[in-house]
């Protein structure tokens, strides 16, 4: 047979490595969601199966408002961030090249690139002072501090739509005496959908995620699911939390395949 | 008679590195209810043209009116311009049907007349069967169908067209050539039509403007485009033509006395008053082979390629030229000429056309 090119797989220890790194990522989620259905109290000695924890979990009152709280902030934040997105993103393609665009870009993706530690910090510091000025401590602090970072992750499947859409569709519009309003409402938009549904279910699970800014911003009382976990953490695991993160799990995994199949462009 | 369109000077240069220098400077009127050809190769500048006059570009400089009235401040949703487009462009996420009801829909049409009209377009582009498929799922022929009743359906006061026939099969393409010919006179529509095939721009136009590198070398009636070719482009551009070298004994009026290589002096037509040593056209069809020399010029014949309507026969002429002639073949026609015979060539006097340099 004749000499094949180079392939990877062919090199000496390849394949070990690649099993290492498989076990080393999945193996402790395969843990995590096995013990969730432990009959026994313990995260590390199997003692039969049962759904106690879920139910136990159902019940936690706890569980239950930060669940809430969570749902709330990552719905609203998803909706704000995909909102400022979209009118980011027809900034960034459907106009002719403005002079500090490149300024644009680096702002929209700022949570990409500053240490999310920073942000938390100075969001902390930046929201205690209005909290002192204005005597509100209610839930807009969190929504607005995750709408803010959700923003680069909701922009960049919305974008990446924009661009690969057939710009004559839209002049053809104009041609045909659509305002730019209604160009935007019957060409563009309806397009523009499944990358506009992508970047809010990324927004949703990146919102949804959060601990390190939420434990900064975040008031007395005031805990997300995430939040909740890591106190929870620090006094008795009980596989409790196991069931918890493997429905977080579930959710990220459907959301993901759904973000999946939404942003494969139609052949 | 209104002119539709003037453009004065008009001049488009893309921005980029190097820029791109897409029409050099238009000047051309188009009359009202006027069936007009933009013809030219690839990448002189029609579409570019058509782009400026819907308002999708700005021109670097001129002028352009409709009607009269300055198109340069108006948007493309305020000029009662439709286009067809190259590529269609046709919306992926709507039915044919809703395709074509598009425009009337944004001009505020009430919703029987719409449904009315598009019920017409459709039947007219023979579409009628396909008017609830995606566009996405229909050929290309039947898109580029669409796509012109589309444009058609607002009744615009102008229509662009970008090689619309160009996907088409040649008996539909033929077809759709009548059809929109006579859409055009009953409609009274001026239409702008892009095209680079010479015959459908000789058969559909009232007037051709043929284009090369952003300019426009010549416009006027089919005929006069096709008989009395401006310049060398035109004519190399528009059919078959031989090129001659001749030298200009006189000159009056439109008559133009010439002297060819041969010696043999013959009358051309010329546009004005050309001097010194000058390039005559001829169509191959308009000259006649003769025996032996006789005749304007001579030369040996070196092909004869048989064509069913007609005979090319390629001669080599004294001086080291080509010269190719056509003639019609009727049944009386025996084999008066082979190859290798010391032919003669004749045409009559007006025939030639002397080029401007
Ligand atoms: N958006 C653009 N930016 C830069 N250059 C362009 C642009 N559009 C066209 N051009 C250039 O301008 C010139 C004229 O283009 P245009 O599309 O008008 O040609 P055309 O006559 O329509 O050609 P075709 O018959 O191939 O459609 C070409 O050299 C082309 O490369
Ligand atoms: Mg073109």
């Amino acid at each position: 047979m004749a000499k094949r090119g180079f392939d990877i797989r062919k090199l000496r220890g390849f394949s070990g490595i690649a099993m290492t790194c498989f076990v080393m990522l999945y193996m402790p989620i395969v843990l995590l969601v096995v013990y969730s259905f432990n009959a026994g109290t313990s995260v590390a000695i199997w003692e039969g199966f049962s759904w106690r924890w879920y139910v136990s979990a159902w019940d936690n009152e706890m569980v239950q408002e930060a669940t809430v709280r969570s749902l709330i902030i990552a719905l609203s934040a998803a909706a704000i961030a995909t909102t400022a997105a979209v009118l980011a993103a027809l900034a960034t393609t459907r106009n002719r090249k403005f002079r500090g665009q490149t300024a644009i870009f680096a702002l929209i993706h700022q949570p990409l690139m500053v240490p999310e530690i920073v942000t938390a910090v100075a969001l902390l510091i930046f929201f205690a002072t209005i909290k002192v000025a204005t005597g509100y401590t209610g839930l807009m602090y969190l929504i607005i501090a995750h709408s803010a970072f959700c923003i680069p992750f909701a922009y960049l499947p919305i974008r990446a739509r924009l661009q690969g859409m057939d710009l004559s569709l839209e002049q053809a519009a104009a041609d045909l005496y659509a305002t730019p309003f209604q160009v935007f409402r019957r060409v563009t938009l309806p397009q523009l959908w499944p990358g506009i549904l992508a970047g809010a279910m990324l927004a949703f699970v990146i919102s949804l995620d959060d601990v390190v800014i939420t434990e900064f911003v975040k008031s007395a009382g005031q805990d997300t699911l995430p939040t909740y976990m890591l106190g929870q953490l620090r006094r008795v695991v009980t596989p409790e939390i196991n069931a918890i993160s493997t429905v977080l799990l579930m959710i990220s995994v459907l959301m993901v395949i759904a973000y999946t199949l939404l942003s494969r462009t139609k052949k | 008679m209104t002119k539709a369109i003037t453009a004065q000077s008009l001049r488009k240069v893309y921005p980029g590195n190097p820029p791109v220098e897409a029409l050099a400077s238009i000047d051309v009127e188009i009359q009202d209810n006027e069936f007009f050809t933009l013809l030219g190769p690839s990448g002189c500048g029609k579409t570019t043209l058509l782009r400026l006059i819907a308002g999708f570009e700005h021109p670097t400089s001129g002028k352009l009116d409709m009607f009269g009235e300055s198109l340069l401040d108006a948007p493309p949703y305020k000029r009662p311009i439709n286009t067809v487009f190259q590529n269609y462009a046709l919306f992926p996420h709507m039915t044919v049907a809703e395709n074509i009801a598009f425009g009337l829909q944004m001009l505020g049409t009430p919703k029987a007349s719409v449904n009315a009209t598009v019920g017409e377009m459709m039947e007219l582009v023979q579409m009628s069967h396909l008017a609830d498929r995606q566009t996405g799922q229909i050929s290309g022929g039947q898109q580029q169908r669409v796509a012109l009743a589309r444009a058609l359906a607002p009744r615009p006061k102008i229509l662009l067209l970008d090689e619309p026939l160009s996907a088409l099969d040649f008996k539909l393409r033929k077809q759709m050539q009548l059809e929109l010919k006579r859409l055009q006179t009953e409609t009274g529509i001026t239409f702008i039509f892009v095209t680079h095939d010479q015959e459908e721009a000789l058969t559909m136009s009232d007037r051709i403007a043929v284009m090369s590198n952003g300019a426009i070398r010549q416009i006027g009636r089919p005929r006069e485009i096709y008989d009395r070719p401006a310049d060398r482009f035109v004519a190399d551009f528009i059919g078959d033509t031989n090129f001659l070298p001749a030298e200009v004994i006189s000159n009056s009026g439109e008559v133009t006395r010439l002297r060819l290589s041969s010696g043999q002096e013959v009358d051309a037509h010329a546009r004005d008053g050309a001097q010194g040593k000058v390039t005559l056209a001829l169509r191959p069809e308009h000259a006649e082979l003769t025996d032996d020399g006789a005749g304007l010029l001579a030369g040996t014949l070196r092909e004869v390629v048989y064509f069913g309507t007609d005979t090319h026969f390629h001669v080599t002429l004294d001086d080291g030229s080509d010269f190719v002639l056509r003639r019609q073949n009727s049944p009386a026609d025996g084999n008066d000429f082979a190859t290798g015979d010391r032919v003669g060539l004749t045409f009559p006097a007006g025939a030639a056309q002397v080029l401007r340099d």
